[in-house]
């Protein structure tokens, strides 16, 4: 389960992939809500599996600041760090 | 973009809902004639889905009660108990809420949802973590997104996802804070509370239960699922609502916890709104006696709901996992649903229709709430009425069996 930083990335591009079924393209630039079309539940199941997926804890209250999926490896990373 | 664009998505479900007849989520209730009937579009209705599961919201000494309090205290506080005072009845209702649950302290809110939103956002500072069950009620959910702390969902009803996550944070600062729920509001289940407390405990979390489903419902003395699982001593927080069992309105916690009271100087849903009618406390006060009196109603409570279950399995409906004061019947989608919920009112029979967005994983529900005050002449109707259309739509097998309800 142990990943360093420059997996994290790609890790969650293909995690998202995998959650929307590869249906849209996922990039650093993807924009979570916007371009997956995700609601709220569905925001927070990804969540929960990619804490799963990174062995960490994301506070569901940092969501509001997350737009791209570049940020949210970023969070990741950030929270691996402790 | 204007102002309420951003509501078209919203605006266009509650059409598509609505294109089947009735609305609903506009229920126009013209009289309500007892705990378990109404008049709804000129036609007397069963009513199956009011929460009102001891039937108390008629019971002659709950009216009295609240009659006698009206005439001597008035309609109304006009204020917040930190501004305008605590009156008589705020200090007795918290005197025999401690004593009815056998804790040190009570504080009482003017809603449930209050209770739940003042307590999570006040007690959790912004290093500490609110642990919360992924179908938590929206009130949890509120109350973790006005609070500063960091907040972790783990699977619903989940021990060993709730324990792999405690683990994750055992090395962060901070409090560890676990919300439950007693009845699941949606499906009627409930949560293995023994073994999720246990959990909590080993990694030093603090527990607070929602019993706002099962106060009433569930254990001996109707105290709920805490009592029924004999961990009370282990729940540092227990909150409640007077709405459902209890018929009124409000809601409360209580605690053991020394430090208690400071919530009362603390919390701003305590603080900042009007504290509850003298009258509605008054009611709440007798129908708290009437249910420590009357242990029969928990038992007719838990006899309808049998039947009613296992009514509905029988006649092939895929219902909740477990016999629970709520009967959730599962459709195949929200279109289907709204059909079916439009002919149950067309047959007087009057449920709450949950869309896909309000239920856990996406199901459509006709969820029914049963009450100690239903005959079982009527659960019978409810349930020859449910076959009626069940068959109509396709959704059961044609000829189905008869109810065995007798
Ligand atoms: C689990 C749960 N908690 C809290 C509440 C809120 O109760 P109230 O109606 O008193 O605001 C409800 C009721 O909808 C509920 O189902």
């Amino acid at each position: 389960m142990s990943v360093t930083d420059d997996e994290i990335l790609p890790a969650v591009i293909a995690a998202l992939e995998e959650a929307t079924q590869h249906k849209v393209p996922v990039t650093p630039a993807t924009v979570l809500r916007q371009d997956l079309n995700l609601d709220s539940l569905a925001e927070m199941d990804l969540i929960m599996a990619l804490e799963d997926r990174f062995d960490v804890s994301i506070s569901i209250n940092h969501l509001p600041e997350i737009d791209t999926v570049a940020e949210l490896a970023a969070m990741i990373a950030k929270m691996k760090k402790g | 973009m204007a102002l309420f664009d951003k509501f078209a998505p919203l605006l266009k479900h509650y059409a598509d809902v609505n294109a089947a007849g009735h609305n609903p989520f506009k229920v126009n209730i013209e009289q309500v004639l007892s705990p378990t009937e109404a008049m709804v579009n000129g036609r007397e209705t069963l009513l199956v889905g009011t929460n009102n599961y001891l039937g108390l919201t008629f019971e002659p000494e709950c009216i009295e009660a609240a009659i006698d309090a009206l005439r001597r205290e008035g309609t109304g506080t006009t204020g917040s108990r930190v501004a305008n005072g605590s009156y008589e009845q705020h200090r007795r209702l918290e005197e025999e809420l401690a004593d009815f649950f056998g804790r040190k302290s009570a504080m009482v809110f003017s809603t449930g949802h209050h209770a739940n939103l003042g307590l999570l956002s006040t007690l959790a500072g912004p290093h500490d973590h609110l642990v919360i069950d992924a179908d938590s009620h929206a009130s949890i959910y509120d109350g973790c997104k006005l609070s500063s702390a960091q907040v972790t969902r783990f699977k619903h009803n989940n021990p060993a996802d709730l324990d792999k996550r405690l683990g994750r944070l055992a090395s962060l600062p901070g409090e560890k804070i676990v919300v439950l729920e007693g009845i699941y509001s949606m499906l009627g289940d409930r949560a293995p509370l023994k073994e999720m407390v246990a959990i909590c405990k080993r990694h030093g979390a603090y527990v607070v239960v929602d019993e706002a489903h099962s106060l009433g419902v569930l254990g001996r003395h109707g105290r709920g699922l805490c009592e029924e699982a004999e961990v009370e001593d282990q729940v540092d927080f227990i909150v409640g609502t007077f709405s459902k069992s209890l018929g009124a309105v409000g809601g409360f916690i209580v605690s053991n916890h020394p430090e208690f009271d400071v919530l009362r100087v603390a919390c701003r849903t305590y603080k900042f709104t009007a504290s509850l009618p003298p009258s509605v406390m008054a009611s709440v006060r007798a129908a708290l006696g009437v249910m420590r009196k009357k242990p029969e109603l928990r038992l007719r409570l838990k006899a309808n709901s049998k039947l009613l279950y296992d009514g509905m399995v029988a006649l092939g409906f895929q219902v909740g996992p477990e016999v629970s004061p709520v009967v959730a019947v599962h459709l195949p989608n929200l279109e289907m649903g709204v059909r079916f919920w439009n002919m149950l009112l067309e047959s007087g029979v009057y449920v709450n229709l949950a869309p896909p967005q309000a239920t856990p994983n996406g199901v459509t529900l006709l969820r029914c709430s049963v009450c100690a005050a239903h005959t079982k002449e009527q659960l019978v109707r409810i349930l020859d009425v449910f076959q009626a259309i069940g068959t109509e739509l396709g959704l059961l097998q044609a000829p189905a069996r008869r109810v065995a309800a007798q």
